[in-house]
């Protein structure tokens, strides 16, 4: 059985712990799958990312989709219950074996699914631009963001 | 699930009382496989980011049917197919909201939170506000909503193993779902939870799918002959004589003249909450940080819709189903209408598969609530506030995790035991109100609004969370005159949902506590949460394994 250090007399550095939170008694830095927000910080110079052309280009892009996009789908979800709500006579209109009512709330998954493919599509357009972002940066230690 | 079916073939059915019914045998096999499932995790759960973030190595897939197995509970699965089954039409409405939803996660939360945090949600809101208070507040709003959701799904166990295997008492079951669910996230970590939560969705979604075709092979496999039987489903009238509905008529649960006209406005306010609390909550949060990064993130969002969607739509055979090849008069409780539907088209051992898939459904669903309120816990509570950040000896936080999710799921078991013959239902959407009045602001507020600050965060959390319970205290779901609610007398506040009233008061408060405050430190970081939000840079890395 290994012995247990008393911890009072036992001047050795803490060996660093499992989690990722203290790591104690080491001096060279932990590897990257290691490193946490934290540790990380002083890596890239912030306030330059954020300055450059590009950076503040792409934040402008992905609000120029998605606010409209959330504003649709908002107007777009909250139809149903108005119409329902207070249109009763105009939902019960039938349309082939179902009626207006049914239908619209059938077309919300549909129109939910249109959002998520668009946006997937688009989405993949900021990876572009963001993995340009990264390679200019040029980062000193290598292999941080890929 | 094929092994499932022959496992149970093989025990013959039981005549009654407590026997080896084939019900009971399912539910063994399920727990039998995740209990395994459970002792494969518990080896490569070690670690922090192991314990409570699966090494960050779940795939896209993996974690789209986690999230949908996290996120549908039986109250989706049973709940709504009974109110399609005995409302028509209005039930319907509900499954709408619930898909919808994962829009605002998609759009505005997901990659962001995984970009920027790493075990729960206030690891976002802690990076430029003052972490202690601001994680004190959001650990109190987690554990809230985690508890009282959870607390809903543990009431509801206990009532539908009581009907699904006779002989097997309400505090028994209550007490066996708690002691699964304590054993999965305490030995297991999230690991095992996210694995009993994809067993689930699957088994759900077969089910649901093969119950779905033998309705439609019921009608001979004809949409119109479907929907003409929906046209006229045969309900007893006010004099006791069979009547026939329309059930694809909206307007029987929330229509104007039901409701005395707060039905739309109460609709609305219930969409609200689905909207903007499902990106609020906490149990579905942490799953976006099981992914390696921000792009698998948002994929697995898009693989959760389309299996929630799926679902959701598969709703309409499921409750159209029994309302008209069993019609409402035949249902004993509306809860059971979707395994009495299997029953009657399936028969026993059918009967017994969608049994075990409720069941599975609930044990996913709070395995996953069980572990984000006690990551919250360690994690925000114990390590950050209290121990400011530093742990004090290896492996610490995930020590603090484990006892509280045993502490939790205690604690749940007794106040569902104690709460057995009250109405809980609104306790789910007392959960969606909170994080979508609490929570969503503050989070969107954090990511969007430079001057958003300390004092901001603290005021939205808390209005939020205080606004929203006092508003549910006075509304018909608590005050009942009738005597069925928990306060008899007349209600003060006339919706079921106080999310039209208590989202804006959320924030209202976030908004009014920055600029009555001065504090302008938290622009200071701005900056670096933008570009970390916006970019992975310094994002968790998956553990190499």
């Amino acid at each position: 059985m290994p012995e247990t250090p008393d911890s009072d007399l036992d001047f050795t550095p803490e060996v660093s712990a499992e989690t990722d939170i203290a790591r104690l008694g080491h001096s060279s830095p932990p590897p990257a799958h290691e490193q946490t927000a934290d540790e990380d910080a002083d890596v890239v110079d912030w306030g330059r990312v954020a300055a450059m052309d590009e950076f503040k280009a792409l934040v402008k892009a992905k609000a120029a989709f998605v606010v409209p996009a959330t504003l649709f789908f908002v107007v777009y979800y909250f139809a149903l219950p108005v119409l329902v709500g207070w249109f009763p006579e105009l939902m019960e209109k039938r349309v082939g074996p179902v009626n207006l009512a049914y239908l619209f709330a059938l077309s919300q998954f549909f129109m939910a699914w249109g959002v998520a493919f668009v946006y997937l599509r688009q989405a993949s357009k900021f990876d572009d631009r963001q993995n340009a972002i990264i390679a200019k940066l040029d980062l000193a230690k290598g292999g941080k963001s890929k | 699930m094929n092994f499932l079916l022959a496992a149970a073939a093989t025990n013959p059915p039981a005549a009654a009382g407590f026997q080896f019914t084939p019900a009971l045998g399912m539910f063994l096999s399920f727990v039998l496989v995740t209990l395994g499932i459970t002792y494969w995790s518990a080896r490569k759960s070690t670690g922090a980011s192991n314990y409570f973030a699966a090494g960050r190595g779940i795939t896209a897939w993996q974690n789209g049917l986690a999230v949908a197995g996290d996120y549908m509970s039986a109250a989706s699965f049973l709940g709504i197919a009974g109110m399609i089954a005995f409302k028509g039409y209005d039930g319907f409405m509900y499954s709408v909201g619930w898909l919808v939803a994962y829009l605002t996660v998609l759009l505005v939360v997901a990659e962001p939170l995984r970009n920027a945090g790493k075990y729960t949600m206030a690891d976002v809101l802690a990076y430029r506000l003052s972490p202690r208070p601001v994680r004190a507040m959001a650990s109190l709003s987690t554990l809230t909503v985690s508890t009282f959701y959870m607390i809903a799904q543990m009431v509801g166990a206990g009532a539908l193993v009581k009907l699904l295997l006779p002989g097997v008492g309400y505090e028994a079951a209550v007490a066996g779902v708690g002691v699964l669910m304590i054993v999965y996230v305490v030995f297991g970590g999230m690991l095992a939870t996210t694995w009993v939560q994809i067993i689930k969705a699957i088994l759900l979604m077969s089910g649901s799918l093969f119950l779905s075709v033998l309705v439609l092979k019921h009608f001979d496999y004809s949409f119109a002959k479907f929907f003409e039987a929906v046209g006229k489903v045969p309900v007893a009238g006010p004099d006791g004589t069979i009547v026939h509905k329309d059930f694809l008529k909206p307007g029987l649960i929330f229509g104007l003249e039901v409701t005395k006209g707060w039905g739309p406005i109460d609709l609305i306010s219930l969409g609200l909450a689905l909207v903007f609390g499902t990106a609020g909550l906490p149990h579905v949060l942490v799953r976006f940080y099981t992914v390696p990064d921000a792009k698998t993130a948002r994929l697995s969002v898009v693989w959760a819709m389309a299996i929630i969607g799926a679902f959701y739509i598969m709703t309409t055979f499921l409750g159209f189903g029994a309302a008209t090849i069993l019609t409402p008069a035949n249902i004993s409780v509306e809860n059971m209408s979707a395994p009495l539907l299997a029953k009657a088209l399936g028969g026993e051992i059918f009967f017994a598969f969608i049994s075990a898939v409720a069941f599975a459904t609930i044990l996913a669903v709070v395995a996953g609530l069980t572990i984000s309120a006690s990551t919250s816990f360690a994690h925000d509570f114990y390590t950050n506030v209290l121990h400011h950040g530093r742990e004090r000896g290896p492996g610490e936080e995930v020590r603090v995790a484990r006892i509280a999710a045993f502490v939790v799921g205690a604690v749940a078991i007794f106040l569902a035991i104690k709460l057995q013959t009250i109405n809980v239902a609104f306790l789910v959407g007392l959960a969606f109100a909170v994080a979508a009045s609490a929570n969503l602001p503050v989070i969107v507020l954090s990511l969007f609004w430079k001057r958003f600050n300390t004092s901001g965060a603290c005021w939205g959390l808390g209005i939020g969370l205080l606004g929203s319970i006092a508003l549910i205290v006075l509304s018909p779901s608590v005050m009942d005159p009738s005597g069925k609610g928990l306060i008899n007398a007349v209600p003060w506040f006339p919706l079921k949902n106080p999310g039209i009233v208590s989202i804006p008061l959320g924030f209202l408060a976030a908004w009014l506590g920055t600029i009555l405050s001065t504090d302008t430190t938290s622009q200071l970081k701005y900056d670096e949460l933008t570009v970390r939000a916006n970019t992975g840079l310094g994002a968790e890395k998956a553990t190499a394994h």
